[in-house]
């Protein structure tokens, strides 16, 4: 989890993915929290959406704003979907909280046509001066947690993300580097706090 | 004294299959003529478009709201229905319809034989949950309505819900299944035939024929004190009674109550036993016994024919309908690509938590047929 900043137009990240997606699509959003994202490209895209979340507030929230969704762990598996049956699926901001990221993204890429990841950078200039200068684990604005209260399980940066997609054979057909209402063009690993990747595996 | 929102309502009562036009039921047997207790709340609107109706547990009745004339006890679900709540009764036409093989106003093992002039007793044909589905359907058709906008229950009620959609999906708009399951597990079974036998192994019980002589009450009582103990939880019996003792300092070391936990299911069978049929506890709960969607083993192929969308709601407290059942069967819905959505609820309340854990079931019910209620208005224009 990280602190997205908002502006004007929403969270910046919900605009990047916004532009990913082909208008009257069937989406699947996976660890969809309250359902801002999924709530906004219904109405700006008309898409087809569904969601799966593990908190039951936030599952409160996502029928309050008129949405599908489902109270579910999607660690537990999304093989009940059949193949390809979603046009894109989307894991913004959730993968570096499941406990097997590798078998839920590839199942992911089994259900829908294309998957749309969100991550945090955990190598983010700041993250990495703290290192190096301090000698502790970071505690930046975007990463706000310690150690010991961290919802995130798995730390890495867009460069690990982008070795692990040419190790499984994945497709990055598109990716955008953010840093709060900026699109970060140069060295992203170093500069921007999340990545977002449109996703395809044949 | 108890308030309603809904203010007075009365049981009313449909009769029909009468001979030669009988009933046939699952089995083969035929029945009639048949009555079906019910109670509606709200106005049907102009087209016809705004039921829902409501299905009660095993030993409730159509009574779900408001209070009777002679009475003050509202209805078992009156915060969920009326004006303003989950249920709105200035939106929605509500009914609340009891089942066959019941002893509240409808026709079951209580009723009179009309061939013979005496209770059926066990001479009643055993029915199942899709034989009440259809003397329900029989009740819509008779009131008029081409479409159920929902079809709403908790634990038995949630199964005719989820039946409903199965026998008749171009008449079933959405679906609410609380606290129920796609199939009655071994579990459930043997709680069930533990109360059966309870009420069989009553020498008052008389193989069922028991009408107007000394009823099997015993029986019945112990059944119905087994049937509560599945209905809470572990960590609601501890809050409601922990150890606490009754009218005593300390324990007897006799065999009298001790503990308020003891007299309070003494309480709750000797009240059931005024107020349910042995018979009729009997009939029904072999009725769900007997229910299961996938006859076939397969849930994803039961839901095929399924069109409406659906809410399930499930209760992590609950050990006799347990949220798995209600996962496994929100899979099998998701892969026939239908639109569900579901939720389980935390809270400590066990199976009974569908009649008392309001606020959160009433946020989750009044936005889904919110929801439901826009898409179909836009679909029509």
């Amino acid at each position: 989890m990280t602190e997205v900043e908002q502006h004007p137009g929403g969270r910046f990240d919900h605009q990047v993915i916004l532009e990913m997606i082909a208008p009257n699509s069937k989406v699947l959003d996976l660890g969809c929290g309250n359902g801002d994202l999924l709530a906004l490209l219904i109405a700006k895209k008309s898409v087809r959406g569904t969601g799966i979340e593990i908190n039951e507030q936030a599952i409160y929230k996502c029928i309050e704003k008129g949405l599908t969704v489902s109270h579910a762990d999607i660690d537990s598996g999304l093989m009940d979907y059949s193949n390809k049956r979603f046009d894109y699926v989307i894991l913004n901001e959730s993968l570096q909280e499941v406990l097997n990221p590798e078998k839920v993204i590839l199942e992911a890429l089994c259900v829908g046509k294309k998957v749309i990841v969100g991550i945090p950078n955990f190598c983010h200039i700041n993250a990495r001066l703290q290192i190096f200068f301090k000698g502790r684990v970071p505690v930046t604005d975007e990463l706000p947690y310690q150690w010991y209260n961290t919802p995130n399980l798995r730390f890495l940066s867009l460069k690990d993300f982008r070795n692990f997609c040419t190790d499984k054979g994945i497709t990055i057909e598109q990716e955008k580097n953010i840093n709060g209402a900026q699109e970060i063009k140069l060295i992203p690993n170093l500069f921007a706090h999340i990545g977002l990747f449109l996703l395809s595996r044949e | 004294m108890n308030q309603s929102s809904l203010g007075v309502v009365e049981t009313k009562f449909y009769n029909f299959a009468e001979p030669p036009q009988e009933l046939i039921l699952k089995s083969g047997i035929k029945l009639g003529p048949i009555t079906l207790a019910y109670e509606t709340y709200g106005t049907l609107n102009k087209d016809k478009s705004n039921a829902i109706v409501i299905f009660h547990t095993l030993t409730s009745d159509a009574h779900a709201a408001g209070i009777h004339k002679d009475s003050d006890k509202p209805g078992w679900w009156d915060g969920m229905i009326g004006p303003g709540k989950a249920f709105d009764t200035n939106k929605y036409f509500i009914i609340s319809s009891n089942v066959l093989g019941s002893c509240k106003g409808s026709t079951g093992p209580a009723s009179i034989n009309p061939k013979t002039g005496k209770p059926y007793g066990l001479s009643f044909p055993v029915v199942t949950i899709e034989d009440m589905v259809v003397a329900q359907k029989r009740l819509i058709d008779h009131l008029g309505i081409p479409h159920l906008f929902c079809a709403a229950g908790g634990s038995m009620g949630g199964l005719q819900a989820l039946l409903w959609s199965v026998m008749y999906p171009d008449l079933v708009h959405s679906v609410i299944a609380i606290a129920t399951n796609p199939r009655h597990t071994a579990q459930q079974i043997a709680l069930h035939e533990v109360g059966r036998q309870a009420i069989m192994s009553d020498p008052d019980w008389q193989n069922g024929d028991y009408y107007g002589k000394s009823i099997p009450a015993r029986g019945l009582a112990l059944s119905r004190m087994i049937g509560h103990i599945t209905y809470m939880s572990d960590k609601s019996m501890e809050e409601k009674f922990g150890r606490k003792l009754i009218g005593k300092e300390k324990v007897g070391f006799d065999f009298s109550h001790d503990f308020e936990v003891e007299s309070y299911l003494k309480y709750r069978g000797d009240s059931f036993v005024q107020r349910f049929d042995a018979n009729s506890y009997l009939y029904l709960t072999k009725a769900l016994d007997y229910f299961d969607l996938a006859e076939d083993g397969n849930l994803v192929s039961a839901f095929e024919k399924v069109k409406a969308s659906l809410l399930v709601i499930s209760f992590t407290s609950d050990w006799l309908y347990p949220s798995y059942q209600s996962k496994e069967m929100v899979k099998a819905l998701r892969a026939n690509d239908l639109d569900v959505s579901d939720c389980e609820i935390n809270c400590s309340y066990g199976h009974d938590a569908f009649l008392i854990e309001i606020d959160a079931q009433s946020r989750l019910i009044c936005h889904f047929l919110n929801r439901i209620h826009k898409e179909k208005i836009n679909d029509r224009s």
